[in-house]
């Protein structure tokens, strides 16, 4: 049981987050190194510069493509998954 | 957020500041209190403090009972922190500033002719401080521009870097300064520089075992720059602190060795270090492997210079042949009533740059408050602080050069550009087929074509095309932004 009582889903899965944590701080707390495939080769990729300037942590958050996980703040009951690709259907 | 009440001129503020850490805030602080010119102030973080000074977001409701984050000592000098964020709090309450946090500025124009008669800047901002696809765009005007918008990690191609586990070092410390978050529980940190230092303590503080400091340079280099050195004893102060922190915890400092390789299949396991032998190349056979769950790896910073180039600043280059903006000793730079402090005008660290701010904001007081432009009033002692620490600046530049064997390592499969997962093969085949420089090689191979435009391989591009650091790219976009944002654009202010 996780210390904390916020939290997130991620692929079906419940994350624990502390108030304040990134999505990829807390994927990364929870044992998760890697949200993304990618567009070419389909390898696995996650948390890199961790300021925003890479790219290569991108999920899609509560419907939508193409964000930065190690940027949005976690919030109770968001709904994160796997990016693959593009992150839209056109892949 | 109030709207602030304009400017007689028509702007919004008489100065904008972009980016809150320690050279924004320092120059906040100082336009606050020895001027009577209005602010605002824009950062893409949740708060002030920039990397340097990263915090966690604010929470909106506080959670009883809940285990305090244990950042205790991740962060340095947190008293003058504690003190610029009170002065900006005052500013704030009494009117003089606003603050935009979690807002990424995309693009800055100038704002001739438009509703600033003297002429002066439109700052076009995305506000992300909502969830995403809430993101909202809105334009801040001002009199005048400094920009501070810091540096971010330098990294450089090897075999398995793009493991995930594999990180900047910069990005293992925002982990821990914001998040509470240890990356790894075995951590390797390789590369060059006094920043390594400070992470691989930060880590071992945490409770992660750190398998190794390996820096490619060694520190018999300083003696070679000891009048700087000498000069700055304070700043050795805070490295020995982390050394001795290294120390208790029992982690190898090991000079002259680099990691050539990351191995595993989903994620890193190990890592292969080797020697670096006198002639900066990677010494065969000597390789000794790790077995690690993370990695932080870092060859310096890179100034973020995208909003300097949109603006047609003038250029020049540190010790080390980095592109930085060109300013004289209040800050100016080659443009008008713009003005430059902190890592965009040569990475020198937080002391500097909290000078540098604070001479920035002496800049924009004498320009606008109508002395004369041709006039330069003398700098006093922050001026002279700023050449003692700049020495210093170029002491750790010198002392930390990226060897010239860090391309032994790559073998053709190893991946350059990350984004759009060109392989070193093929930016070889380029350069074979006569691409001498970054551009050409992103227009043969897509190299730096993707999300991240480059600012992760186009150093490595460069030096392998060219030998030497390239000029920074134009983006026409700054930061990414949603298409329905983009679309709701004021077209008064609309750039494109």
């Amino acid at each position: 049981m996780s210390e904390f009582d916020t939290s997130f889903d991620f692929d079906g899965r419940r994350v624990p987050f502390r108030p304040g944590q990134t999505l990829g701080a807390a994927l990364v707390a929870a044992g998760t190194t890697a949200w993304r495939t990618t567009r070419l080769e389909g390898r696995p990729r996650g948390l890199f510069c961790g300021i925003g300037v890479c790219f290569d942590c991108l999920l899609t958050v509560d419907g939508h493509a193409n964000q930065r996980a190690c940027l949005v703040v976690a919030r109770d009951g968001m709904t994160a998954l796997t990016q693959e690709g593009t992150g839209h259907d056109d892949t | 957020m109030t709207t602030p009440d304009l400017t007689p001129s028509g702007a919004d503020h008489d100065v904008v500041v972009i980016g809150a850490g320690p050279a924004g805030m320092a120059c906040v602080a100082t336009l606050l209190a020895e001027t009577s010119l209005t602010v605002g102030l824009v950062d893409a973080g949740h708060g002030a403090g920039g990397q340097y000074w990263r915090q966690p977001a604010p929470v909106p409701t506080p959670h009883p009972g809940e285990p305090a984050p244990r950042r205790a000592g991740l962060h340095h000098d947190l008293a003058t922190f504690h003190r610029l964020r009170d002065a900006l709090d005052r500013g704030a309450a009494s009117g003089r500033l606003a603050t935009r946090f979690a807002h990424h500025v995309w693009s800055v124009t100038a704002n001739d002719p438009g509703p600033v008669a003297e002429g002066g800047f439109a700052v076009h901002v995305v506000d992300r401080s909502g969830r995403p696809g809430d993101e909202s765009t809105s334009t801040i005007t001002g009199r005048a521009l400094v920009i501070a918008t810091g540096a971010f990690d330098r990294a450089l191609p090897f075999p398995g870097w793009d493991l995930p586990g594999v990180m900047t070092v910069g990005g293992l410390q925002a982990l821990l300064k914001a998040g509470d978050v240890a990356a790894g529980r075995r951590v390797a940190i390789g590369g060059t520089g006094p920043f390594l230092l400070p992470v691989a303590a930060a880590l071992a503080a945490r409770g992660s075992t750190v398998v190794g400091v390996f820096e490619a340079n060694h520190p018999v280099r300083w003696l070679r720059e000891s009048r700087a050195v000498a000069r700055n004893v304070g700043k050795l102060g805070e490295g020995a602190g982390y050394a001795a922190t290294l120390l208790r915890h029992r982690v190898p400092l090991r000079p002259r060795r680099m990691i050539v390789a990351a191995h595993g299949t989903d994620r890193v396991e190990a890592v292969s270090v080797a020697r670096v032998g006198r002639d900066g190349r990677p010494v065969e056979g000597s390789a000794e492997r790790h077995t690690v769950d993370a990695v932080g790896v870092g060859w310096g910073f890179t100034p973020q210079l995208d909003i300097a180039v949109t603006l047609g600043l003038r250029l020049t280059r540190d010790r080390g042949g980095t592109p930085v903006v060109e300013v004289d000793r209040l800050h100016r730079s080659s443009r008008p009533r713009v003005y430059a402090a902190g890592e965009t005008c040569g990475v020198g660290g937080a002391a500097l740059a909290l000078v540098e701010g604070r001479l920035a904001a002496r800049g924009v007081a004498h320009d606008l408050t109508g002395a004369d432009p041709a006039s330069h009033p003398a700098p006093g002692p922050d001026g002279v602080a700023a050449v003692r620490l700049g020495a210093f600046a170029d002491a750790i530049i010198s002392a930390h050069p990226v060897p010239v064997g860090w391309v032994d390592a790559l073998t053709d499969e190893t991946i350059v550009c990350r984004c759009e997962e060109v392989r070193f093969g093929a930016v070889r085949a380029a350069i074979e087929a006569g691409a001498t420089d970054a551009r050409q090689v992103k227009q043969l191979t897509r190299t730096g074509m993707g999300w991240c435009q480059g600012r992760v391989c186009g150093y490595a591009a460069a030096l392998l095309s060219a030998g030497a650091p390239g000029e920074p790219d134009e983006r026409l976009i700054g930061a990414p932004m949603p298409l329905g944002a983009l679309a709701q654009t004021d077209d008064q202010h609309d750039a494109m």
